[in-house]
Protein backbone atom coordinates (compact mmCIF):
# COMPACT_ATOMS: atom_id res chain seq x y z
CA UNK A 1 0.00 0.00 0.00
CA UNK A 2 1.06 3.56 -0.61
CA UNK A 3 1.09 6.05 2.27
CA UNK A 4 1.33 9.78 2.63
CA UNK A 5 4.42 10.88 4.57
CA UNK A 6 4.50 13.69 7.13
CA UNK A 7 8.15 14.24 8.14
CA UNK A 8 7.54 16.84 10.87
CA UNK A 9 9.75 19.81 11.70
CA UNK A 10 12.42 17.94 13.61
CA UNK A 11 13.19 15.90 10.47
CA UNK A 12 14.82 19.03 9.07
CA UNK A 13 17.33 19.34 11.86
CA UNK A 14 17.33 17.57 15.18
CA UNK A 15 16.14 14.18 13.93
CA UNK A 16 17.64 14.20 10.47
CA UNK A 17 19.11 10.75 11.17
CA UNK A 18 15.67 9.36 11.98
CA UNK A 19 14.09 10.77 8.84
CA UNK A 20 16.90 9.57 6.62
CA UNK A 21 17.14 6.05 8.07
CA UNK A 22 13.35 5.69 8.12
CA UNK A 23 13.32 6.37 4.39
CA UNK A 24 16.06 3.75 3.92
CA UNK A 25 14.13 1.17 5.95
CA UNK A 26 10.88 1.98 4.19
CA UNK A 27 12.54 1.43 0.84
CA UNK A 28 14.05 -1.87 1.94
CA UNK A 29 10.66 -3.07 3.17
CA UNK A 30 8.80 -1.89 0.08
CA UNK A 31 6.78 0.78 1.92
CA UNK A 32 5.88 3.31 -0.73
CA UNK A 33 5.11 6.84 0.30
CA UNK A 34 4.49 10.33 -0.91
CA UNK A 35 5.65 13.29 1.16
CA UNK A 36 2.83 15.80 1.72
CA UNK A 37 3.60 18.77 -0.49
CA UNK A 38 4.16 21.96 1.54
CA UNK A 39 3.21 20.42 4.89
CA UNK A 40 3.27 22.69 7.93
CA UNK A 41 4.16 22.26 11.62
CA UNK A 42 1.70 20.19 13.70
CA UNK A 43 1.89 22.72 16.54
CA UNK A 44 3.48 20.20 18.92
CA UNK A 45 2.08 20.56 22.43
CA UNK A 46 2.28 24.35 22.37
CA UNK A 47 -0.36 25.38 19.95
CA UNK A 48 -3.17 23.40 21.56
CA UNK A 49 -2.45 24.93 24.90
CA UNK A 50 -3.02 28.47 23.82
CA UNK A 51 -5.76 28.36 21.28
CA UNK A 52 -7.75 25.31 20.38
CA UNK A 53 -9.43 26.17 17.10
CA UNK A 54 -6.36 27.53 15.27
CA UNK A 55 -4.47 24.49 16.59
CA UNK A 56 -6.94 22.11 14.99
CA UNK A 57 -6.98 24.19 11.79
CA UNK A 58 -3.18 24.15 11.66
CA UNK A 59 -3.09 20.35 11.80
CA UNK A 60 -6.09 19.96 9.52
CA UNK A 61 -4.34 21.83 6.72
CA UNK A 62 -1.91 18.91 6.50
CA UNK A 63 -4.71 16.38 6.34
CA UNK A 64 -6.49 18.48 3.72
CA UNK A 65 -3.36 18.57 1.53
CA UNK A 66 -3.36 14.78 1.27
CA UNK A 67 -5.04 13.16 -1.69
CA UNK A 68 -7.10 10.73 0.38
CA UNK A 69 -8.04 8.56 -2.57
CA UNK A 70 -4.47 7.90 -3.51
CA UNK A 71 -3.11 7.65 0.04
CA UNK A 72 -5.80 7.07 2.68
CA UNK A 73 -3.18 6.72 5.42
CA UNK A 74 -0.47 9.09 6.55
CA UNK A 75 2.73 8.04 8.31
CA UNK A 76 4.35 10.28 10.90
CA UNK A 77 7.70 9.18 12.31
CA UNK A 78 7.40 11.58 15.27
CA UNK A 79 5.07 10.56 18.11
CA UNK A 80 3.90 14.13 18.74
CA UNK A 81 3.06 14.67 15.06
CA UNK A 82 1.31 11.31 15.01
CA UNK A 83 -0.85 12.14 17.99
CA UNK A 84 -1.77 15.60 16.72
CA UNK A 85 -2.81 14.34 13.29
CA UNK A 86 -4.80 11.54 14.88
CA UNK A 87 -6.40 13.72 17.54
CA UNK A 88 -7.50 16.32 15.01
CA UNK A 89 -9.08 13.74 12.73
CA UNK A 90 -10.85 11.98 15.60
CA UNK A 91 -12.12 15.09 17.35
CA UNK A 92 -13.44 16.50 14.09
CA UNK A 93 -15.30 13.24 13.54
CA UNK A 94 -16.67 13.26 17.08
CA UNK A 95 -17.64 16.92 17.47
CA UNK A 96 -19.80 18.32 14.71
CA UNK A 97 -19.28 21.94 15.71
CA UNK A 98 -15.51 21.58 15.68
CA UNK A 99 -15.69 19.95 12.27
CA UNK A 100 -17.77 22.81 10.90
CA UNK A 101 -15.53 25.49 12.37
CA UNK A 102 -12.30 23.89 11.21
CA UNK A 103 -13.72 23.58 7.73
CA UNK A 104 -14.79 27.22 7.69
CA UNK A 105 -11.20 28.10 8.54
CA UNK A 106 -9.81 25.74 5.90
CA UNK A 107 -12.15 27.25 3.32
CA UNK A 108 -10.33 30.56 3.79
CA UNK A 109 -7.40 28.76 2.18
CA UNK A 110 -9.55 26.96 -0.40
CA UNK A 111 -9.18 23.64 1.38
CA UNK A 112 -11.53 21.22 3.05
CA UNK A 113 -11.18 18.03 5.04
CA UNK A 114 -13.69 15.33 5.74
CA UNK A 115 -12.91 13.60 9.05
CA UNK A 116 -12.14 9.92 8.67
CA UNK A 117 -10.70 10.37 5.17
CA UNK A 118 -7.08 9.95 6.23
CA UNK A 119 -5.92 7.59 8.96
CA UNK A 120 -2.82 8.62 10.93
CA UNK A 121 -0.19 6.00 11.58
CA UNK A 122 3.08 6.00 13.47
CA UNK A 123 5.98 4.67 11.42
CA UNK A 124 6.72 2.00 14.03
CA UNK A 125 3.12 0.78 13.76
CA UNK A 126 3.36 0.48 9.98
CA UNK A 127 6.67 -1.40 10.15
CA UNK A 128 5.47 -3.85 12.81
CA UNK A 129 1.81 -4.30 11.94
CA UNK A 130 1.47 -3.66 8.21
CA UNK A 131 4.81 -4.98 7.02
CA UNK A 132 5.05 -7.40 9.94
CA UNK A 133 7.81 -9.13 11.89
CA UNK A 134 8.08 -12.01 9.45
CA UNK A 135 8.84 -9.71 6.54
CA UNK A 136 11.35 -7.84 8.71
CA UNK A 137 13.04 -11.14 9.52
CA UNK A 138 13.32 -11.95 5.82
CA UNK A 139 15.21 -8.73 5.17
CA UNK A 140 17.74 -9.40 7.91
CA UNK A 141 21.25 -10.30 6.90
CA UNK A 142 22.72 -10.26 10.40
CA UNK A 143 21.47 -10.63 13.92
CA UNK A 144 21.83 -8.02 16.66
CA UNK A 145 22.69 -10.79 19.11
CA UNK A 146 25.09 -9.64 21.79
CA UNK A 147 23.45 -6.25 22.21
CA UNK A 148 21.15 -5.34 25.07
CA UNK A 149 18.67 -2.88 23.63
CA UNK A 150 16.21 -1.18 25.95
CA UNK A 151 13.00 -0.11 24.19
CA UNK A 152 11.61 3.23 25.28
CA UNK A 153 8.17 4.24 23.97
CA UNK A 154 7.43 7.50 25.75
CA UNK A 155 3.89 8.83 25.87
CA UNK A 156 2.08 8.86 22.60
CA UNK A 157 2.44 5.40 21.13
CA UNK A 158 -0.16 4.14 23.56
CA UNK A 159 -1.86 7.24 24.94
CA UNK A 160 -4.35 8.82 25.23
CA UNK A 161 -6.62 6.25 23.59
CA UNK A 162 -6.98 3.77 20.76
CA UNK A 163 -3.40 4.15 19.64
CA UNK A 164 -1.47 1.27 18.18
CA UNK A 165 -0.14 -0.11 21.43
CA UNK A 166 -1.05 -0.47 25.10
CA UNK A 167 -0.89 2.76 27.17
CA UNK A 168 1.20 1.20 29.94
CA UNK A 169 2.60 -2.11 28.68
CA UNK A 170 3.36 -1.70 24.98
CA UNK A 171 5.11 -4.56 23.19
CA UNK A 172 5.54 -3.50 19.54
CA UNK A 173 9.14 -2.36 19.82
CA UNK A 174 10.07 -5.17 22.24
CA UNK A 175 8.96 -7.71 19.64
CA UNK A 176 10.69 -5.85 16.82
CA UNK A 177 14.02 -5.73 18.65
CA UNK A 178 13.72 -9.38 19.66
CA UNK A 179 13.04 -10.22 16.02
CA UNK A 180 16.29 -8.46 15.17
CA UNK A 181 18.03 -10.81 17.61
CA UNK A 182 18.85 -8.35 20.40
CA UNK A 183 18.51 -9.01 24.11
CA UNK A 184 15.47 -7.00 25.15
CA UNK A 185 14.96 -6.61 28.90
CA UNK A 186 11.59 -5.72 30.35
CA UNK A 187 12.00 -1.99 30.99
CA UNK A 188 9.37 -0.98 33.49
CA UNK A 189 9.77 2.74 32.73
CA UNK A 190 9.17 2.42 29.02
CA UNK A 191 6.07 4.61 28.90
CA UNK A 192 7.09 7.21 31.47
CA UNK A 193 7.28 10.65 29.87
CA UNK A 194 10.69 12.06 28.84
CA UNK A 195 9.63 15.48 30.08
CA UNK A 196 8.77 16.89 26.66
CA UNK A 197 9.48 20.58 26.48
CA UNK A 198 10.16 20.77 30.23
CA UNK A 199 13.86 21.25 29.46
CA UNK A 200 13.02 24.79 28.38
CA UNK A 201 11.05 25.64 31.49
CA UNK A 202 12.70 23.94 34.41
CA UNK A 203 16.09 22.28 34.24
CA UNK A 204 15.58 20.78 37.69
CA UNK A 205 12.29 19.10 36.86
CA UNK A 206 13.42 17.77 33.51
CA UNK A 207 16.77 16.44 34.71
CA UNK A 208 15.05 14.59 37.53
CA UNK A 209 12.72 12.88 35.05
CA UNK A 210 15.57 12.05 32.67
CA UNK A 211 17.80 10.72 35.39
CA UNK A 212 15.08 8.33 36.47
CA UNK A 213 14.79 6.93 32.93
CA UNK A 214 18.54 6.67 32.38
CA UNK A 215 19.12 4.99 35.75
CA UNK A 216 16.47 2.40 34.91
CA UNK A 217 18.11 1.60 31.57
CA UNK A 218 21.55 1.57 33.16
CA UNK A 219 20.46 -1.03 35.71
CA UNK A 220 19.48 -3.24 32.80
CA UNK A 221 22.99 -2.87 31.31
CA UNK A 222 21.64 -1.15 28.24
CA UNK A 223 24.05 -0.92 25.33
CA UNK A 224 21.56 1.58 23.92
CA UNK A 225 18.05 2.87 24.47
CA UNK A 226 15.90 2.58 21.36
CA UNK A 227 13.29 5.23 20.60
CA UNK A 228 10.74 6.18 17.96
CA UNK A 229 10.31 9.88 18.68
CA UNK A 230 12.64 12.85 18.05
CA UNK A 231 11.67 14.51 21.32
CA UNK A 232 12.46 11.44 23.42
CA UNK A 233 15.75 11.10 21.56
CA UNK A 234 16.67 14.73 22.03
CA UNK A 235 15.93 14.84 25.73
CA UNK A 236 17.69 11.63 26.67
CA UNK A 237 20.65 12.27 24.37
CA UNK A 238 21.40 15.98 24.43
CA UNK A 239 20.78 16.41 28.16
CA UNK A 240 22.46 13.21 29.34
CA UNK A 241 25.61 15.17 30.11
CA UNK A 242 23.61 17.63 32.20
CA UNK A 243 22.05 14.77 34.11
CA UNK A 244 25.54 13.44 34.76
CA UNK A 245 26.81 16.72 36.12
CA UNK A 246 23.69 17.40 38.18
CA UNK A 247 23.59 13.96 39.79
CA UNK A 248 27.29 13.00 39.66
CA UNK A 249 26.44 10.01 37.53
CA UNK A 250 28.30 8.76 34.50
CA UNK A 251 25.71 7.47 32.09
CA UNK A 252 26.98 6.87 28.56
CA UNK A 253 23.90 5.38 26.99
CA UNK A 254 23.49 6.05 23.28
CA UNK A 255 19.90 6.90 22.32
CA UNK A 256 19.20 5.47 18.90
CA UNK A 257 16.19 5.21 16.63
CA UNK A 258 14.65 1.83 15.87
CA UNK A 259 15.21 2.57 12.18
CA UNK A 260 18.96 2.84 12.79
CA UNK A 261 19.28 -0.55 14.48
CA UNK A 262 17.02 -2.10 11.85
CA UNK A 263 19.50 -0.80 9.29
CA UNK A 264 22.30 -2.64 11.09
CA UNK A 265 20.38 -5.90 10.98
CA UNK A 266 19.58 -5.30 7.31
CA UNK A 267 23.28 -5.15 6.60
CA UNK A 268 23.43 -1.44 5.83
CA UNK A 269 26.77 0.26 6.38
CA UNK A 270 26.80 1.71 9.94
CA UNK A 271 28.30 4.91 8.47
CA UNK A 272 25.19 5.56 6.39
CA UNK A 273 23.00 5.02 9.46
CA UNK A 274 24.24 8.27 11.02
CA UNK A 275 24.93 7.04 14.53
CA UNK A 276 27.47 9.85 14.83
CA UNK A 277 24.63 12.37 14.94
CA UNK A 278 24.00 11.35 18.52
CA UNK A 279 25.56 13.49 21.23
CA UNK A 280 26.30 10.39 23.29
CA UNK A 281 28.61 8.25 21.19
CA UNK A 282 27.37 4.91 19.84
CA UNK A 283 30.92 3.75 19.23
CA UNK A 284 31.11 1.33 22.15
CA UNK A 285 27.79 -0.22 21.18
CA UNK A 286 28.85 -0.68 17.56
CA UNK A 287 32.22 -2.13 18.53
CA UNK A 288 30.62 -4.53 20.94
CA UNK A 289 28.26 -5.70 18.26
CA UNK A 290 30.94 -6.04 15.59
CA UNK A 291 33.21 -8.06 17.85
CA UNK A 292 30.54 -10.19 19.53
CA UNK A 293 31.48 -13.86 19.24
CA UNK A 294 28.66 -16.26 18.54
CA UNK A 295 29.71 -18.28 21.61
CA UNK A 296 29.62 -15.31 23.95
CA UNK A 297 26.17 -14.48 22.64
CA UNK A 298 24.97 -17.85 23.76
CA UNK A 299 26.42 -17.46 27.22
CA UNK A 300 24.75 -14.10 27.57
CA UNK A 301 21.42 -15.66 26.73
CA UNK A 302 21.71 -18.32 29.39
CA UNK A 303 22.39 -15.68 32.01
CA UNK A 304 18.99 -14.13 31.48
CA UNK A 305 16.83 -13.95 34.56
CA UNK A 306 13.79 -16.07 35.28
CA UNK A 307 11.15 -15.46 32.62
CA UNK A 308 8.31 -15.64 35.10
CA UNK A 309 9.70 -13.05 37.49
CA UNK A 310 8.13 -9.60 37.58
CA UNK A 311 10.30 -6.66 36.52
CA UNK A 312 11.81 -5.24 39.67
CA UNK A 313 13.78 -2.01 39.31
CA UNK A 314 16.14 -1.26 42.17
CA UNK A 315 15.44 1.73 44.40
CA UNK A 316 17.23 4.89 43.39
CA UNK A 317 19.71 6.19 45.90
CA UNK A 318 18.96 9.83 46.37
CA UNK B 1 -25.19 22.42 41.84
CA UNK B 2 -25.21 25.78 40.12
CA UNK B 3 -21.98 27.12 38.82
CA UNK B 4 -20.77 30.66 39.07
CA UNK B 5 -20.98 32.02 35.51
CA UNK B 6 -17.54 32.65 34.04
CA UNK B 7 -15.83 30.73 36.80
CA UNK B 8 -12.95 28.43 35.91
CA UNK B 9 -15.20 25.46 36.66
CA UNK B 10 -18.04 26.72 34.50
CA UNK B 11 -15.75 27.49 31.58
CA UNK B 12 -14.22 24.01 31.62
CA UNK B 13 -17.65 22.45 31.68
CA UNK B 14 -19.18 24.58 28.95
CA UNK B 15 -16.21 25.17 26.65
CA UNK B 16 -14.28 21.92 26.70
CA UNK B 17 -15.57 18.76 25.01
CA UNK B 18 -16.28 16.24 27.81
CA UNK B 19 -15.39 18.96 30.32
CA UNK B 20 -18.54 18.19 32.31
CA UNK B 21 -16.90 14.95 33.42
CA UNK B 22 -14.86 17.02 35.85
CA UNK B 23 -18.00 17.11 38.03
CA UNK B 24 -17.55 13.41 38.66
CA UNK B 25 -14.02 13.72 40.11
CA UNK B 26 -13.67 11.35 43.06
CA UNK B 27 -10.57 13.02 44.48
CA UNK B 28 -8.97 9.59 44.34
CA UNK B 29 -5.53 10.92 43.48
CA UNK B 30 -4.73 8.52 40.66
CA UNK B 31 -3.84 11.49 38.50
CA UNK B 32 -1.41 12.98 40.98
CA UNK B 33 0.14 9.61 41.69
CA UNK B 34 0.79 9.14 37.97
CA UNK B 35 2.05 12.60 37.15
CA UNK B 36 5.79 12.88 36.38
CA UNK B 37 5.72 16.59 37.17
CA UNK B 38 3.70 16.42 40.38
CA UNK B 39 6.62 17.15 42.69
CA UNK B 40 7.32 20.41 40.90
CA UNK B 41 3.75 21.62 40.78
CA UNK B 42 2.23 24.13 43.23
CA UNK B 43 -0.83 21.88 43.29
CA UNK B 44 -0.79 18.49 41.63
CA UNK B 45 -3.84 17.64 39.49
CA UNK B 46 -6.07 16.21 42.25
CA UNK B 47 -5.43 19.19 44.50
CA UNK B 48 -6.00 21.60 41.66
CA UNK B 49 -9.37 20.02 40.93
CA UNK B 50 -10.35 20.42 44.56
CA UNK B 51 -9.50 24.13 44.32
CA UNK B 52 -11.51 24.44 41.11
CA UNK B 53 -14.54 22.83 42.75
CA UNK B 54 -14.11 25.17 45.72
CA UNK B 55 -14.14 28.19 43.41
CA UNK B 56 -10.60 29.30 44.28
CA UNK B 57 -10.14 30.62 40.76
CA UNK B 58 -7.31 33.02 41.35
CA UNK B 59 -5.23 30.39 43.14
CA UNK B 60 -5.97 27.98 40.34
CA UNK B 61 -5.02 30.29 37.50
CA UNK B 62 -1.86 31.52 39.21
CA UNK B 63 -0.66 27.97 39.85
CA UNK B 64 2.24 26.63 37.84
CA UNK B 65 0.49 23.27 37.52
CA UNK B 66 -0.65 23.40 33.90
CA UNK B 67 2.58 25.07 32.77
CA UNK B 68 4.47 22.16 34.26
CA UNK B 69 2.18 19.66 32.61
CA UNK B 70 4.12 17.84 29.91
CA UNK B 71 0.99 16.48 28.16
CA UNK B 72 1.91 12.87 28.79
CA UNK B 73 -1.70 11.66 29.25
CA UNK B 74 -0.65 9.32 32.06
CA UNK B 75 -3.31 10.83 34.33
CA UNK B 76 -5.94 10.69 31.61
CA UNK B 77 -5.54 6.98 30.93
CA UNK B 78 -5.57 6.18 34.64
CA UNK B 79 -8.49 8.35 35.77
CA UNK B 80 -11.34 6.04 36.78
CA UNK B 81 -13.87 8.71 35.79
CA UNK B 82 -12.42 9.24 32.30
CA UNK B 83 -11.94 12.93 32.96
CA UNK B 84 -9.97 14.52 30.07
CA UNK B 85 -7.34 15.82 32.49
CA UNK B 86 -4.67 16.68 29.92
CA UNK B 87 -7.17 18.68 27.88
CA UNK B 88 -8.23 20.46 31.07
CA UNK B 89 -4.58 21.44 31.58
CA UNK B 90 -4.52 22.89 28.06
CA UNK B 91 -7.73 24.73 28.76
CA UNK B 92 -6.39 26.18 32.01
CA UNK B 93 -3.37 27.60 30.17
CA UNK B 94 -5.79 29.21 27.81
CA UNK B 95 -7.84 30.63 30.69
CA UNK B 96 -4.76 31.93 32.50
CA UNK B 97 -3.56 33.73 29.39
CA UNK B 98 -7.03 35.13 28.78
CA UNK B 99 -7.15 36.59 32.28
CA UNK B 100 -3.56 37.77 32.18
CA UNK B 101 -2.69 35.58 35.16
CA UNK B 102 0.43 33.64 34.62
CA UNK B 103 3.61 33.51 36.56
CA UNK B 104 6.11 31.58 34.54
CA UNK B 105 8.22 31.87 31.47
CA UNK B 106 6.23 29.11 29.90
CA UNK B 107 3.71 31.39 28.27
CA UNK B 108 6.59 33.19 26.60
CA UNK B 109 7.89 29.93 25.37
CA UNK B 110 4.53 28.91 23.94
CA UNK B 111 4.22 32.36 22.40
CA UNK B 112 7.64 32.17 20.78
CA UNK B 113 6.88 28.78 19.40
CA UNK B 114 3.56 29.87 18.00
CA UNK B 115 5.14 32.99 16.54
CA UNK B 116 7.56 30.77 14.66
CA UNK B 117 4.79 28.61 13.30
CA UNK B 118 2.73 31.60 12.26
CA UNK B 119 5.70 33.16 10.54
CA UNK B 120 7.30 30.19 8.87
CA UNK B 121 4.68 27.45 8.93
CA UNK B 122 7.34 25.29 10.53
CA UNK B 123 9.05 25.34 13.89
CA UNK B 124 12.51 24.96 15.31
CA UNK B 125 12.73 21.70 17.17
CA UNK B 126 10.51 21.67 20.16
CA UNK B 127 12.52 20.63 23.14
CA UNK B 128 15.59 22.34 21.84
CA UNK B 129 16.15 24.89 24.52
CA UNK B 130 19.08 26.38 22.66
CA UNK B 131 16.95 27.89 19.93
CA UNK B 132 14.56 29.43 22.42
CA UNK B 133 17.20 30.66 24.79
CA UNK B 134 19.53 32.05 22.18
CA UNK B 135 16.70 34.11 20.78
CA UNK B 136 15.14 35.22 24.03
CA UNK B 137 17.50 34.81 26.94
CA UNK B 138 21.00 35.45 25.62
CA UNK B 139 22.36 35.27 29.18
CA UNK B 140 20.74 31.94 29.93
CA UNK B 141 22.14 30.68 26.70
CA UNK B 142 25.65 30.71 28.14
CA UNK B 143 24.60 27.67 30.11
CA UNK B 144 23.15 26.15 26.97
CA UNK B 145 26.19 26.81 24.83
CA UNK B 146 28.01 23.46 25.15
CA UNK B 147 24.86 21.55 24.30
CA UNK B 148 24.07 23.89 21.43
CA UNK B 149 27.57 23.50 20.01
CA UNK B 150 27.31 19.74 20.22
CA UNK B 151 24.02 19.82 18.38
CA UNK B 152 25.32 22.27 15.81
CA UNK B 153 28.44 20.30 15.03
CA UNK B 154 26.23 17.31 14.33
CA UNK B 155 24.03 19.30 12.00
CA UNK B 156 21.06 19.02 14.35
CA UNK B 157 20.45 22.61 15.37
CA UNK B 158 18.99 25.36 13.29
CA UNK B 159 17.98 28.68 14.74
CA UNK B 160 15.31 29.36 12.19
CA UNK B 161 12.99 26.95 10.45
CA UNK B 162 12.39 26.69 6.72
CA UNK B 163 9.44 28.66 5.43
CA UNK B 164 6.64 26.79 3.71
CA UNK B 165 5.73 27.81 0.14
CA UNK B 166 2.12 28.72 0.65
CA UNK B 167 2.40 30.82 3.79
CA UNK B 168 -0.45 33.03 2.56
CA UNK B 169 -2.84 30.12 2.59
CA UNK B 170 -1.81 28.99 6.08
CA UNK B 171 -2.16 32.52 7.42
CA UNK B 172 -5.63 32.90 5.93
CA UNK B 173 -6.68 29.64 7.60
CA UNK B 174 -5.26 30.61 10.99
CA UNK B 175 -6.73 34.12 10.84
CA UNK B 176 -10.13 32.70 10.07
CA UNK B 177 -9.82 30.16 12.89
CA UNK B 178 -8.88 32.90 15.34
CA UNK B 179 -11.80 35.00 14.19
CA UNK B 180 -14.33 32.19 14.76
CA UNK B 181 -12.62 30.91 17.88
CA UNK B 182 -12.53 34.29 19.60
S1 LIG C 1 -7.81 10.45 38.79
FE1 LIG C 1 -9.70 11.38 38.00
S2 LIG C 1 -11.23 11.02 39.60
FE2 LIG C 1 -9.22 10.64 40.52
S3 LIG C 1 -8.65 12.63 41.48
FE3 LIG C 1 -7.76 12.60 39.42
S4 LIG C 1 -9.30 13.59 38.13
FE4 LIG C 1 -10.33 13.03 40.02
S1 LIG D 1 -0.68 14.97 31.33
FE1 LIG D 1 0.10 16.63 32.60
S2 LIG D 1 -1.08 16.51 34.50
FE2 LIG D 1 -1.37 14.57 33.43
S3 LIG D 1 0.18 13.20 34.31
FE3 LIG D 1 1.07 14.12 32.45
S4 LIG D 1 2.16 15.95 33.21
FE4 LIG D 1 0.76 15.30 34.84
Amino acid sequence: MKYAWYPGCSAEGNSFAYDETSRMIAEALGIEFQEIDDWNCCGATEYFSVNQLPAYALVARNLALINAEETPQVIAPCSACYINLKKTDEKMAKYEQLNTEVNVALAAGNLSYEPGAVKSRHFLDVVCNDVGYEAVKEKMTQSLAGLTLVPYYGCYMGRPEDNFDHPERPQTMDTLLKTLGADVPDYSLKTICCGGHMTQLSAEASLRILRHLLEGANQLNADAMVVGCPMCQLNLDAYQKDVNSAYKTNYQIPIVYFSQVMGLAFGMDPETLMFERGIVSSKAMLEKWLTAEPASKKRRRREKRDKNALPMPKQLES
Amino acid sequence: MTLEPNSVYEKIITELPDGEKLKSCLQCGNCTGSCPSATDMDYAPRGLFALIAAGQDEKVLRANTFWYCVSCYQCTVRCPQEIPITDIMYHLKHQAIEKGLYTTDAKDFSGTFIGMVEHFGRSFELGLAAGFHLLHHPLESVKMAPMALGMMSRGRLKLLPKRIKNMGQLRAILDKAKEIGA
